[in-house]
């Protein structure tokens, strides 16, 4: 795949006001999207996009898959505003897999990056302005009037003597040809975009009506459960169905890649024949692998040198001038998504093609995956998106793993199958967050200010050997390991970044924030090292260190005033704060936290952040809410630990979620930036560890160098 | 066979009296709006009423239902109008909203037997169900303003 950053940065780009844009994209739709439109029935469909039939009906395709984020809500905004019809009105259905739908990011379609609403910001406004400019046409043919002469207001064309709606004009719109240029609206008249809007998806799943891939029925479906290798990187040796085979319900056993699948008439079934089972396998290597033992490989690793990712002034010098320092490791375990949502996958496969139902945020990847596993042509693979309960990452698998599983089971019975991954399955199956750690040597000058700066990193990469290998430098290191490292918005004029890619048989994948959730807690942890080394106050510390950053400063101080930073709290309780930039966003926190006993409570949480344009404000907020708790629960209790190769937790007895009477009170503030839109779903992540630890040390003087906190305390 | 209500419907079930009653709702019933997240009662996403309490159908068995009514979130309200729905909606609780069948139905039994709860009742009554998205803050709100939609107790 070829790297491109650019196309990332013009989709994120804020069109600027009434601005006349030759369009191209989706229009032509790809390989299938003529076939798409055509295939929407009678009315109007000039792109991918949007369908407006005579009843009136107005659709939209989300390219985009809803996992709590809000895309269902935002991204018919987009559409609808440009549209002129409310958004609510919009019927909205998840696209097929078709090349009208990838990214201007990358030649795909995914849902990953924080980057939904920025890269479909043009897309939608323009497929909602040229099926409007379709509908004007129309309506001034109809009325022998000139186009420019006629307005839109929500589903009607407005003229001097009356008006039609979409639907009387739909089949007259859909003769006329898609305008070559399109004219968007100037912001100043945006009646939805910027505006908060309830979710849209609400209704339905607050009614138990909303389809997640687990609920999807196919007819003559078989259900599944997988026996798989309890050791990462273990092999079937070899199996004894007969038990499984015995008991009622079981349909067949078969053999398949991941170990051993079996089929039954319902999902207890085949749980009951899957412990019935009896199953050697071959551990190989991996069984000998532990954090432990990680940990003593990565520690050892970072007493070398590394590859140098970022080198600027003269760091040994600095350094070595006797200045007061630091020399201090962080330590970040492995992480399992945790889904509430398990993982599943409906799969048919057939002589013509083969059919996926589920919930994921891989569409293209997956359907190229079934297709070279299948021989078939990725257009005889069609991927049915439904509500995903949870992504985090897990649902953009680079293999494409619980996908293929169904895939090939499907093939092997012959008819529809379902796979349920139990909740144990699914936090021992890996692809978690790396297991990583950072050492900082650091300096303070005569002024108690940052003067030197090194950071080695020591963790798995997450690009290399996937289809994104194309995102990192040449030379460079793996940019999921540096970001938020690397070019760091704290401005130290010695600074040096080195980086160890280690490797080991535990699959990792991206984890809401990817990087940035080791990195914020490295650097915002060491920032406050400096700042008690230096004598100062942490916030007075930020702020000169972002002096010459004005977004970011506005960010910190909105998040330290509205917090009182400063201010006498509630006795035992403490103040602690984090700033990360990250998906184009800038998030400042300031934690309020009492220790009593060894047990961190967390009372508050203050959010700030400019992602620049929120097309939902409310749907921003609802995203620092949520990026709160899933942070804390990292930060408070989160821990994959592996020992003989496999993961010692499994359920939410030993992996605990935050529960609602630890939740803090979340106060978010929407920082009006003029910069481009940055994402939302993942920024709010990074800078809760760090806030917390640095309101611990303020409580107790203790640092806390390794997360969770809870094996810290 | 297994004879129960569901969601005031007399129903015959032709499965293992020991299959937990989350299976036979989801595969067997066709009720998909009761969800399984942990399967051993750690999570609640399952929580479905059985004469009018709220269990966790994930370790509730098929054959504890036998000649009972249980209520899952599909029969909650004919319209999505129960009080806690409304409050649900006119806060915006809802992320990804798995887990929210089972909130709801924790909820729903919470205020009938609690109509005005404090934030120790609504802590004890919903602690049990896990909200990966972090809806916490919402819920808890919600669960006041359903309580004054549902009017003076």
């Amino acid at each position: 795949m070829r790297s491109d950053r650019r196309m990332f940065l013009i989709g994120g780009t804020a069109v600027a006001a009434g601005l006349v844009v030759p369009w191209y994209l989706g229009q032509r739709a790809g390989p299938g999207g003529l076939p798409l439109a055509a295939s929407r029935g009678a009315g109007l469909a000039p792109n991918a996009w949007v369908h407006v039939a005579p009843d009136n009906t107005v659709t939209v395709w989300l390219a985009k898959s809803e996992m709590g984020q809000g895309v269902y809500t935002a991204l018919a905004q987009i559409l609808g505003e440009e549209l002129d019809v409310d958004p609510r009105k919009l019927r909205i259905e998840f696209a097929p897999v078709d090349a009208a739908y990838n990214s201007p990011f990358a030649p795909l379609q995914f849902t990953g990056g924080s980057m939904s609403i920025n890269t479909s910001y043009e897309q939608l406004r323009m497929a909602g302005a040229s099926a409007r400019a379709m509908l004007v046409a129309a309506a001034a043919k109809r009325w022998g009037v000139a186009a420019a002469t006629l307005r839109t207001h929500d589903g009607k064309v407005l003229g001097p003597d009356g008006s039609a709606t979409y639907g009387e004009l739909a089949i007259e719109a859909a003769r006329r040809k898609p305008p070559r240029n399109v004219v968007l609206k100037d912001p100043a008249n945006f009646r939805y975009i910027g505006r908060p809007l309830r979710r849209l998806d609400s209704d339905l799943k607050i009614t138990g009506r909303a389809r997640f891939g687990i609920d999807v029925i196919r007819p003559d479906m078989a259900h599944a459960a997988l026996a798989r290798s309890p050791v990462f990187g273990g092999r079937l040796r070899s199996f004894d169905d007969s038990g499984a085979r015995a008991v009622p319900g079981v349909l067949d056993v078969k053999r398949v890649s991941a170990g051993v699948a079996v089929l039954a008439t319902h999902t207890w079934a085949a749980l009951q024949g899957r412990d019935a089972l009896r199953i050697e396998w071959d551990e190989g290597a991996g069984a000998a692998l532990s954090t432990d033992g990680l940990r003593t490989q990565y520690r050892a690793l970072l007493q070398q040198q590394g590859v140098t990712a970022q080198d600027v002034g003269d760091v040994d010098a600095a350094l070595g001038s006797g200045a007061r320092a630091i020399d201090v490791e962080y330590e970040l375990p492995f992480l399992a998504h945790a889904c509430m949502e398990p993982l599943n996958c409906v799969a048919h496969v057939t002589a013509e093609g083969c059919e996926v139902w589920t919930g994921t945020q891989f569409q293209s990847p997956d359907r190229d995956a079934a297709a070279a596993l299948l021989g078939m042509r990725p257009e005889q693979v069609q991927i049915h998106t439904q509500f995903l309960g949870g992504g985090f990452g897990r649902r953009a698998n680079p293999q494409s793993d619980f996908v293929l599983e169904a895939v090939e089971l499907a093939r092997e019975a012959g008819r529809p199958v379902k796979i349920t991954w139990t909740r144990e399955d699914d936090m021992r199956a890996g692809w978690y967050r790396p297991f990583g750690l950072s050492r900082i040597r650091a300096a303070v000058d005569a002024d108690g200010l940052p003067l030197a700066w090194h950071h080695t990193l020591a963790t798995q990469p997450l690009l290399r050997g996937t289809l994104f290998a194309g995102f990192i430098p040449k030379d460079q290191p793996d940019p999921s390991i540096v970001e938020g490292a690397m070019h760091m918005p704290y401005a130290i004029a010695n600074l040096r970044v080195s980086v160890h890619e280690a490797h080991s048989v535990v699959p990792v994948q991206w984890w809401r924030s990817v990087g940035h959730s080791h990195t914020a807690f490295a650097v915002n942890s060491a920032i406050d090292e400096l700042a008690a080394l230096g004598g100062r106050d942490p916030l007075s510390v930020r702020r000169v260190l972002l002096a010459d950053k004005p977004r970011h400063l506005a960010v910190l101080n909105a998040a330290a005033q509205r917090a009182g930073w400063g201010r006498a709290l509630e006795p035992g309780h403490f103040h602690g704060i984090a700033l990360q930039e990250s998906f184009g966003s800038i998030v400042a926190q300031v934690a309020e936290v009492s220790v009593k006993g060894g047990a961190v409570r967390v009372h508050r949480m203050t959010c700030a952040i400019d992602c620049g344009l929120a097309v939902n404000p409310a749907g921003v907020i609802a995203q620092m809410e949520s990026a709160v708790v899933f942070g804390l629960t990292a930060a408070l209790h989160g821990e994959i630990r592996i020992e003989a190769g496999r993961a010692v937790q499994s359920n939410f007895d030993d992996y605990p979620l935050l529960r609602i009477g630890q939740m803090p009170f979340v106060d978010t503030i929407l920082v009006a930036g003029d910069g481009p839109m940055g994402g939302a779903g993942e920024p709010g992540v990074p800078p809760v560890a760090p806030a917390v630890c640095n309101a611990i040390f303020a409580a107790t003087g203790k640092r806390i160098r390794r997360l969770p906190v809870t094996s810290s305390l | 066979m297994i004879t129960l209500q569901i969601n005031g419907e007399r129903r015959e079930l032709d499965a293992d009296p020991a299959m937990p009653l989350l299976w036979a709702l989801r595969d067997i019933a066709g009720l998909t709006g009761t969800k399984f997240g942990c399967g051993k009662a750690l999570c609640g996403a399952c929580t479905v009423h059985l004469d009018g309490a709220p269990v966790r159908a994930c370790i509730t068995p098929l054959a504890a239902a036998q000649g009972r009514s249980i209520t899952t979130i599909e029969g909650l309200s004919p319209d999505g109008s129960h009080p806690v729905q409304l409050a649900w909606s006119e806060l915006d609780v809802v992320q990804c909203g798995y887990c929210q069948s089972g909130q709801i139905m924790s909820a729903a039994a919470l205020l009938a037997t609690t109509p005005r709860p404090t934030d120790e009742d609504i802590d004890a009554a919903m602690s049990g169900n896990l909200c990966r998205c972090g809806t916490y803050q919402r819920i808890r709100a919600a669960i006041k303003r359903a309580a004054e939609l549902a009017g003076p107790p």
